[in-house]
């Protein structure tokens, strides 16, 4: 076409600044509210733990830990029990919820081909089984442990119960681990003519406990605070002794919280506020080991 | 396959392991069926005493007093109230959360916000149970207006913690679907001259949505099998109400009080505990499958 006019550029206007971006209200303003939105649950944990602090400073003593639990004279009720039940609920729990946990997970990574039916089966029971309330696994523990199995509401019963409540956990977290351990090593491994057992127990289990550790760790701290559970399973408030035995009566901490929480007078509160501030440490702790277990271990391929 | 790399000899300690570590998988199948089997027997009996209609429709529960009946309504009801007051907190906030932990926050904030967050998680539910009846509850008779203020337990405080309990939930699962958002989606919207609000509103969150629903179904079972906040906060009166600051009792909380008391083994008392518990599980149940399904759709799409 002849229509074609060059026209002259036009005169070169000032340069729009391509860095730093006009300002715009609209993504401020919904910039702060997500950040409130985090703020949220951040702030409410700080009020919590400075609450649970403040009403425990009264009670925060050696009598925690010396004495036993008393209706009658809150002043001198401490909670060894408890705090010795928990450490025996929890031992048992571990000794019977990681190895199991664990060659399941070696199972269904290792061994399981996806495309058979009972393989897909297990799958889905895991991921559903890790969402079943935690009090319907007390109705388990009630009816088939305690009663059919007679098995009676003991230390044995309620570490029993736990450890199936906290297996789901310890399975996906121990498949996770295990799946991060590459390809090429199995490979290397089996080209080397070891079987697939010395490939799993010597090469894939070592490269992947940080990890397995790091799980097993955050499961038993859900372990360790849930209460509903041992409700129905005959964790009593007041157990004056010490547990001996798997077939022992027994109290954790949770419980005894619960106990006292229960109770209307002032002094039950700060003791249940001073069991609390103990919980909490005994968690952190945990957690704090997790972390460093993932951060001092783990290994980038 | 050529004979020579045919294997020598059966291995048959490699079999035997094998069988031993399915037997270890098979764990949580027996799980499952002890659940269903420790359920069914006293279910049963329990409904050959009270018809599907009274319990599902009736209104009064009062299992444990001397002239019971058996309406599960009101625990259904005070479990509903719960769970909403809890959603209504958890999943905007937890939506926010997420939405800047995957679209706003550089690496090294995520790196510590979002393990932060996730001690939420980690805080034993009767220390909720004890911080909703002694800060929260406190603060709302003080801080009401107007007259008659919420009950010395009642379910609004209860929802409310609940509600902060299940924050984390929400944020990580519908972090972890937006992050698996592909990045061209967002580059595409960018090219078009999008601001980053609307690319994170209307872009990273409709292609994130099923596994965004997933996170909050899942946040409804939770709620709805929470027990020791209800337990301790909300109150162990079964009455069927819409006001949030009533006392309440919920299904778990009823499980709970009945399951802690001493209840004899053979009375019918003992069967209500499994009634309530069936229901429970069969809620929860039907919510985790369409949660497992919702995520492995989203999971499918991208991949």
């Amino acid at each position: 076409m002849t229509g074609i006019r060059v026209t002259e550029p036009p005169a070169p206007a000032a340069p729009r600044k391509l860095s730093g971006p006009r300002f715009r209200p609209g993504e401020t303003a919904f910039q702060v509210l997500l950040l409130c939105c985090l703020a949220v649950g951040i702030v409410f944990l700080g009020v919590l733990l400075t609450y649970i602090v403040v009403e425990a400073w009264p009670r925060l003593d050696s009598r925690l830990w010396e004495n036993f639990p008393s209706i009658r004279r809150p002043e001198r009720a401490g909670a060894q029990s408890a705090i010795f039940g928990t450490i025996w609920v929890i031992a048992f729990t571990a000794l019977f919820c990681l190895p199991t946990g664990i060659m399941a997970a070696i199972y269904l990574e290792e061994y399981a081909r996806p495309d058979r039916w009972y393989n897909r089966l297990i799958e889905l029971n895991i991921q559903n089984l890790a969402a079943v309330p935690s009090i319907i696994y007390g109705i388990l523990g009630l009816g088939l442990l305690a009663r059919e199995l007679a098995l009676g509401t003991t230390v044995l019963t309620a570490s029993l119960t736990l450890s199936l409540l906290v297996l789901p956990v310890v399975i996906i977290a121990s498949r996770e681990a295990i799946r991060a351990v590459p390809q090429s090593i199995r490979q290397a491994s089996l080209a080397l003519g070891a079987t697939r057992w010395q490939t799993i127990w010597r090469q894939i289990l070592p490269a992947a406990i940080p990890g397995i550790a790091t799980g097993s760790i955050l499961a038993l701290s859900r372990a360790i605070g849930e209460a509903a559970p041992l409700l129905l399973l005959g964790a009593v408030t007041y157990v004056a002794f010490n547990p001996e035995g798997l077939d022992s009566l027994y109290t954790v901490l949770p419980i005894q919280i619960f106990g006292w929480t229960s109770q209307s007078r002032e002094e039950f509160r700060h003791l249940a506020a001073a069991a609390i501030v103990i919980l909490m440490a005994i968690l952190l702790i945990m957690n704090a080991a997790a972390i460093w277990l993932r951060n001092r271990f783990t290994k980038r391929w | 396959m050529d004979r020579s790399l045919r294997r020598a000899r059966p291995r048959y300690a490699e079999r035997v392991i094998q069988g031993l570590l399915l037997v270890a998988a098979l764990v949580s199948v027996v799980t499952t069926v002890g659940i269903v089997v420790s359920l069914i027997p006293p279910t049963v009996d329990f409904f050959e005493r009270v018809s599907f209609g009274e319990f599902l429709g009736g209104t009064e529960w009062t299992a444990l007093f001397s002239s019971p009946s058996y309406g599960v309504l009101p625990l259904l009801g005070a479990t509903m109230l719960i769970t909403v007051i809890a959603l209504v907190v958890a999943v905007p906030v937890g939506l926010g959360a997420a939405i800047h932990l995957s679209e706003y926050a550089d690496r090294r904030v995520r790196a510590f916000l979002k393990p932060t967050l996730e001690v939420l998680a980690g805080v034993p539910t009767v220390v909720y149970g004890f911080f909703a009846l002694n800060f929260v509850t406190p603060r709302l008779r003080e801080w009401w207006p107007g007259g008659t203020g919420p009950d010395f337990q009642n379910a609004l405080s209860a929802g409310l913690v609940m509600g902060v309990m299940i924050i984390p939930t929400i944020a990580s699962l519908s972090e972890d679907a937006m992050s698996a958002v592909p990045q061209s989606l967002r580059d595409g919207a960018y090219a078009l001259g999008s601001g980053k609000r609307v690319v994170s509103v209307r872009v990273v969150v409709p292609a994130a949505l099923s596994g965004i629903v997933a996170a909050c179904v899942l946040g409804v079972s939770r709620a709805v099998g929470e027990t020791m906040i209800v337990a301790i906060a909300s109150g162990n009166q079964a009455v069927l109400s819409w006001n949030p600051l009533d006392a309440m009792q919920t299904m778990t909380g009823f499980i709970a009080q009945a399951g802690s008391g001493d209840v004899p083994v053979q009375s019918f008392e003992y069967k209500t505990i499994f009634a309530v518990g069936a229901l429970l599980f069969v809620i929860t149940f039907v919510m985790n499958l369409i949660s497992i399904r919702l995520v492995r759709r989203y999971r499918e799409v991208y991949e």
